[in-house]
């Protein structure tokens, strides 16, 4: 069975409705709206599959399916679903992967009271998530963009009654924006300068070489080539999303919301959105490597920010404490690697790093969940600690991640895709200092994912909730098999000896490698992957700590670095005392200019409106009114003077009767009547 | 002097009577019949004109005139009732009392 790119909005459909359905469900409907979702989560994957297997059929075709939304003036906006590989297997990732984390919610989160409202925004990210796979419109993408920014809003500050986390909401909100901002308005650029915002649409789309080539014949200040500015921009709002230097401060404390949430948003899938967006619009960012003479491309750009997060977030995950905070960091590193790996040219290695990173690190945050689950919501690896005897099957899936992450190699995924990435670096003709960056993270890597190994499950228990730990239900161990084998077997559908994944991503055969092409790089990294392993296990692993008071062995022989590593580099202290500070003095500005000018302004026009009004009434009281009354006093006083004659007295009246008739009679007599 | 100026002096005297008695008076029952009596001045009037002049044979006046009696004399009734009803209503008689419609 296949799947057309007509019924493609099916796989996105389907979690919307469960969505909905679980907005509509009361909050004793715990059943219906977990089942329902995660049915939803079991088709769309079952539907996934088929798309996948309808786009390996012809690999290099984009197959498209474009629609009118509306009509503007002259044209239409146009929107439409694509349908390739990368989208393919990025919908396959998304639900089998999401499809595990929900089962594994249904044990983390089955003491929570609002139970469906987490698998209502859980349902609503998922199908942000899979509408922004199969856009074919940078604008369809932007709005589940956009979307999928809401629900991870949401879901961070789903226990919004505690402080930090709705704090950890708003600030992943306002920091994504600030991106989203300049990804808006490459869109807009890109839609004034082209015309259109579909990605392929029969050779007119903005990703197709016609359109392309038009742009890259402008240029705009600083010489700069029109599709590196686009592209730069568009690059903008994945720096936010995927939590790249310097807008990666949200990504840590987004850790603030349910583990299943730190697993599937901001680990495996929609912080890999930045990551997919660049892959999605690669021909647009490289529209500009054919251009000679412009100062910049905007390729470079990406490689850079990539190498600098990479090695930025390793070494601030040394110096953590908090299980979920080195994952987190872990995750701003590994993202680093995948722009490393775009910007270098290797949009495959990227994507290859994705989906292996979204298995293992899924695998790594909910092993990190069952723990922290067990040991009663305590986080802090300095009072955890000899866990392995009693969570077995959690002991061994965290270390078949953690393994994978460190790139242990030949077994394990990780090691594959990270090898592709410096593979792809060592061949970058640029710089080479991306290379460099790139295996200085392999050692920290190795020693960070070491010594949480270390502490977290080896060792004596440091606190009576990590004594009392023991291993969660069938529900919550299941997925973490599933996914460790996952994390295992995913690193071979892409190896250089088979480059499957690679030639159904390009549509191209991909020759595979030798053995020894590129085996001297591979052997430097294997070294380095296992300093890294020893230099942790002889810091940690050999003594473990013996109690949570402790110092850490690195905080004993280098404090400054370690506290300035722990601080995470003072990264939030230079934004608050940079960009906050200049919030707070505009602020403060426009309160003032609030209070006392426009203020002023509606005070003076309220008090001239009061004046009005005195005038007014001043005129009506004395003009008017004056005038009325003294009519309506004459008027009373004629009444008066004529109701003086009605005595009421009949020979009064009588009598004027008789004096009337003589006058008349007389009045007769002497006019010429007798 | 022929009849008829005479009758008509006559009447105009009673006439005259009539009116004083019903301006001066403020017993309502001689204000009435001060009335009695101008009526009676003009049925005399009616008497005279008839007997002394063009057509005496027929019985006009009279028939005239009887019907002035009734209707004097149903207004007499209406009168006295009204009378009566002004002396419950204020223990007395008097016309100048007598100056207000309402009960």
């Amino acid at each position: 069975m296949t799947l057309s790119p007509q019924n493609i909005w099916l796989i996105p459909a389907l979690p919307l409705l469960t969505a909905g359905i679980g907005a509509f469900t009361p909050r004793r409907g715990r059943g219906l709206a977990a089942g329902s979702a995660i049915a939803a989560m079991v088709l769309a994957f079952a539907l996934s599959c088929a798309a996948l297997r309808g786009a390996l059929a012809a690999p290099a075709a984009h197959l498209v399916y474009n629609f009118d939304w509306f009509d503007l003036g002259d044209g239409a906006v146009r929107l439409g679903w694509l349908l390739d590989p990368l989208a393919a297997f990025m919908c396959v990732m998304v639900t089998s992967v999401g499809t595990l984390i929900f089962i594994f919610s249904l044990g983390y989160m089955r003491e929570d009271e609002n139970f469906a409202r987490f698998f209502c925004f859980m349902s609503l990210f998922a199908a942000a998530m899979l509408g922004l796979l199969i856009a074919n419109s940078l604008l369809l993408l932007f709005v589940c963009w956009e979307l999928v920014g809401l629900a991870s809003y949401l879901l961070i500050g789903f226990w919004f009654h505690k402080p930090e986390a709705a704090a950890a909401a708003k600030k992943a909100f306002i920091t994504t924006r600030i991106g989203d901002l300049g990804l808006l308005l490459g869109m807009i650029w890109l839609y004034n300068a082209g015309g259109t915002l579909l990605f392929y649409d029969g050779g007119n789309g903005c990703l197709e070489a016609s359109l392309l080539g038009d742009l890259n014949l402008q240029t705009t200040a600083g010489g700069l080539a029109l599709t590196t500015v686009i592209g730069l921009l568009v690059f903008c709002g994945a720096i936010g999303k995927s939590g790249q230097f310097p807008l990666h401060v949200w990504l840590p404390d987004a850790m603030e919301g349910p583990t299943p949430v730190s697993a599937l948003i901001h680990a495996a899938t929609m912080v890999a959105a930045g990551v997919f967006l660049i892959a999605r619009v690669y021909p647009l960012m490289t529209a500009d490597q054919t251009l000679a003479g412009v100062p910049l491309h905007a390729l470079t750009v990406v490689a850079f920010t990539g190498a600098i997060t990479a090695l930025m977030g390793a070494c601030i995950a040394v110096a953590q404490n908090d299980i979920k905070r080195v994952l987190a960091f872990s995750t701003v590193s590994q993202l680093g690697y995948m722009m490393l790996a775009l910007g270098v040219g290797s949009w495959m290695a990227a994507i290859f790093h994705l989906l292996t990173h979204a298995f293992f690190k899924a695998l790594l945050f909910l092993s990190a969940g069952s723990v922290i689950h067990a040991a009663h919501h305590e986080q802090d690896i300095r009072r955890l600690g000899g866990l392995a005897p009693r969570m077995r099957a959690t002991f061994v899936t965290f270390t078949v991640g953690m393994m994978a992450l460190a790139g242990v190699p030949f077994l394990f995924s990780g090691f594959w895709s990270k090898e592709a990435i410096l593979h792809a670096a060592g061949e970058w003709p640029v710089s080479l200092l991306p290379l460099g960056i790139g295996l200085a993270g392999v050692v920290l890597t190795a020693f960070y994912m070491t010594r949480l190994l270390a502490e977290t499950f080896l060792g004596s228990s440091r606190s009576d909730s990590a004594e009392h730990a023991h291993e969660n239900s069938a529900v919550m161990t299941w997925p973490l098999i599933v996914l460790a084998a996952g994390a295992v077997g995913l690193g071979f559908i892409g190896m250089p000896a088979w480059p499957w994944l690679q030639s159904k991503l390009s549509g191209e055969p991909v020759p595979p490698q030798s053995i020894f092409e590129g085996g001297g790089l591979m052997m430097l990294s294997i070294v380095l992957v296992f300093t890294g392993l020893g230099a942790g296990w002889a810091l940690y692993g050999r003594r473990p700590r013996a109690n949570a008071a402790a110092p850490d062995p690195l905080a004993a022989n280098a404090p400054a670095v370690f506290n300035f590593l722990g601080a995470r580099m003072k990264f939030d202290e230079l934004y608050a005392a940079t960009a906050g500070r200049l919030g707070q003095f505009l602020g403060a500005l426009a309160v003032g200019l609030d209070r006392w000018v426009w203020g002023g302004m509606v005070v003076a026009l309220a008090k001239f409106g009061e004046l009005a009004g005195i005038i007014d009434r001043e005129a009506d009281e004395a003009g008017l009114n004056a005038g009325f009354n003294a009519v309506s006093e004459k008027l009373r006083g004629a009444g008066r003077a004529y109701s003086r004659a009605q005595t009421g007295r009949a020979q009064g009246y009588l009598r004027a009767l008789v004096i009337a008739f003589v006058v008349l009679v007389f009045l007769m007599i002497a006019g010429g009547g007798g | 002097m022929s009849p008829l100026p005479l009758c008509l002096l006559l009447s105009s005297g009673l006439f005259c009577v009539g009116l004083a008695g019903a301006l001066s008076r403020s017993n309502a029952i001689l204000v009435l019949l001060g009335i009695e009596l101008m009526l009676n001045a003009a049925n005399l009037n009616f008497i005279a004109f008839w007997r002394f002049g063009l057509t005496p044979s027929a019985d006009t006046g009279i028939i005239f005139v009887i019907f002035s009696i009734a209707v004097a004399a149903a207004e007499a009734a209406v009168g006295l009732a009204l009378v009566i009803a002004i002396y419950r209503h204020q223990k007395n008689i008097r016309l100048q009392e007598a100056a207000r419609l309402k009960g």
